[in-house]
């Protein structure tokens, strides 16, 4: 148990610093083009025409019953069959990434909305505001506040699902380390600094979502 | 788009093998994982609410490192790692003689995760619904561990069914994870067949329909235990 070698840490860091890029990279795709489409698909759901609801919350319910590595193989395979050429990993696993994590996003999102009571828009509609100004002025900013603490906690779920990219080669955080742990024989080592990495970073988070939620007037 | 559609493959007895025994591999593992879960969950959850200090910190403890740390690398922790950590012998049975290694550890990195998200949810049912009551259950004579056991815990237990619900699927999609030590369930068999045949389409739809039949059971099977016995029952009661 006296032979780790702590110093495989510093000697790769530089790798592992691009995986750490690429982890981020993925997160903010997913999160911004994920709560855009959410977006989109939560006024889809809220929407009195069925037309619109239906396929809205038939995409949500079936994203959300599919695991993330199943989604991932599916654009793998997809995006390059529907563009008609090899395209990288990359291109797939980010399409993939923002189209499943709508659907959680569009729950949070819908969520928000739906809390901020429906006087509010009443009230909004007779003092002469279009649909289109209520959403904006009234609706959105109260949903938005609210929301905050449920976007940062789904932002550390998305920072935790990036390392899944694993299974399609893409070097991320985790896979980084995995490529030194079976190069160099230091699983021990490099799986712990990876644990400790994510558990500071996502703790971290966690703590100032809950921070930020007690601060919130209920 | 060009591609040569291929139904039938699913339909040849080589590949219909594989992706059912994917099938009844991620059942079980959920199955199992969730029997874990819930064990493990209840007693930190009821930990976490209870009057003693050391039992308070160690389950916050276990539940905040659990939800912190990405289920794929607690999976490599224990798959990777344990054997490497602990005594040579236990080590070296780990590696060598535990039956089912692949599916023992998926099943308990997995158990383990879901049960950090089951405790907290088990807290929170106890906070919320159990602890209110605590006060007229003392007045009708009970002692606390009495009114502890006999109310407030069977009724926060009660009014959690609902949000169990999706945690119980959240533990059926990380079953997928165990592909990544070697447990060929049903992602990974739906991978297999496509690597073989390159008919991805044909493969990762049944893998789809297997997770969404998979899904509306769970869905089914808890809505009745709420119905039965649950939060929906509780609120049926007349107060």
């Amino acid at each position: 148990m006296s032979d780790f070698d702590w110093g495989i840490i510093a000697r790769s860091s530089a790798f592992l610093a691009e995986g750490m890029a690429l982890s981020a990279l993925l997160v903010l795709v997913a999160t911004v083009g994920g709560l855009i489409l959410g977006f989109g698909l939560a006024l889809m759901r809220l929407s009195s025409h069925r037309w619109l609801s239906v396929p809205a919350s038939t995409y949500v319910t079936v994203m959300r019953t599919l695991p993330l590595v199943l989604v991932l193989f599916w654009f793998y395979f997809l995006v390059p069959l529907a563009i008609g050429r090899p395209v990288g990993s990359l291109t797939s696993a980010l399409l993939a990434f923002v189209l499943f994590e709508a659907a959680f996003y569009c729950e949070i999102v819908r969520a928000g909305i739906s809390n901020v009571r429906h006087g509010q828009s009443d009230a909004g509609l007779a003092t002469g505001l279009r649909r289109a100004q209520v959403l904006r002025l009234i609706i959105l900013p109260q949903a938005l506040r609210a929301m905050m603490p449920l976007i940062l906690n789904q932002i550390v779920i998305v920072f935790q699902d990036t390392s899944l990219v694993y299974v399609v080669s893409l070097h991320d955080f985790l896979t980084a380390a995995s490529v030194v742990a079976s190069r160099d024989g230091r699983a021990t080592e490099m799986y712990a600094l990876v644990a400790v990495v994510y558990l500071v970073i996502c703790l971290g988070t966690t703590k100032a979502a809950e921070f930020y939620r007690k601060g919130l007037p209920s | 788009m060009n591609y040569r559609w291929d139904w039938s493959i699913l339909f040849k007895d080589t590949y219909m093998g594989w992706l059912w025994s994917g099938l009844l591999w991620t059942v079980i593992i959920s199955l199992a994982s969730w029997a874990v879960a819930l064990m493990v969950g209840l007693l930190a959850g009821t930990a976490r609410s209870s009057p003693s200090r050391g039992a308070r910190l160690l389950a916050g403890l276990y539940i905040d490192v659990f939800r912190n740390v990405p289920p794929l690398v607690q999976l490599f922790l224990w798959y990777f790692v344990l054997p490497e950590v602990v005594p040579d012998s236990f080590g070296l049975w780990l590696k060598r003689d535990l039956p089912y290694p692949e599916v023992v550890t998926a099943v308990v990195a997995i158990g383990l995760f879901a049960g950090s998200r089951v405790a907290e949810q088990v807290r929170a049912g106890i906070d919320a619904v159990g602890a209110p009551l605590m006060p007229a259950a003392l007045a009708t004579g009970l002692r606390p561990a009495q009114a502890y056991r006999l109310i407030v815990l069977p009724l926060g237990l009660r009014a959690i069914v609902g949000p169990l619900t999706s945690e119980f699927l959240i533990t059926v999609k990380l079953s997928s994870l165990s592909l990544t030590i070697g447990v060929l369930e049903l992602t990974a068999q739906s991978r297999h067949v496509e690597n073989y045949t390159f008919q991805g389409f044909e493969a990762f739809t049944f893998a789809t329909i297997g997770y969404l039949v998979i899904g509306l059971c769970v869905t089914g099977l808890m809505r009745f235990i709420d119905i039965r016995i649950g939060g929906a029952a509780l609120r049926k009661t007349p107060a």
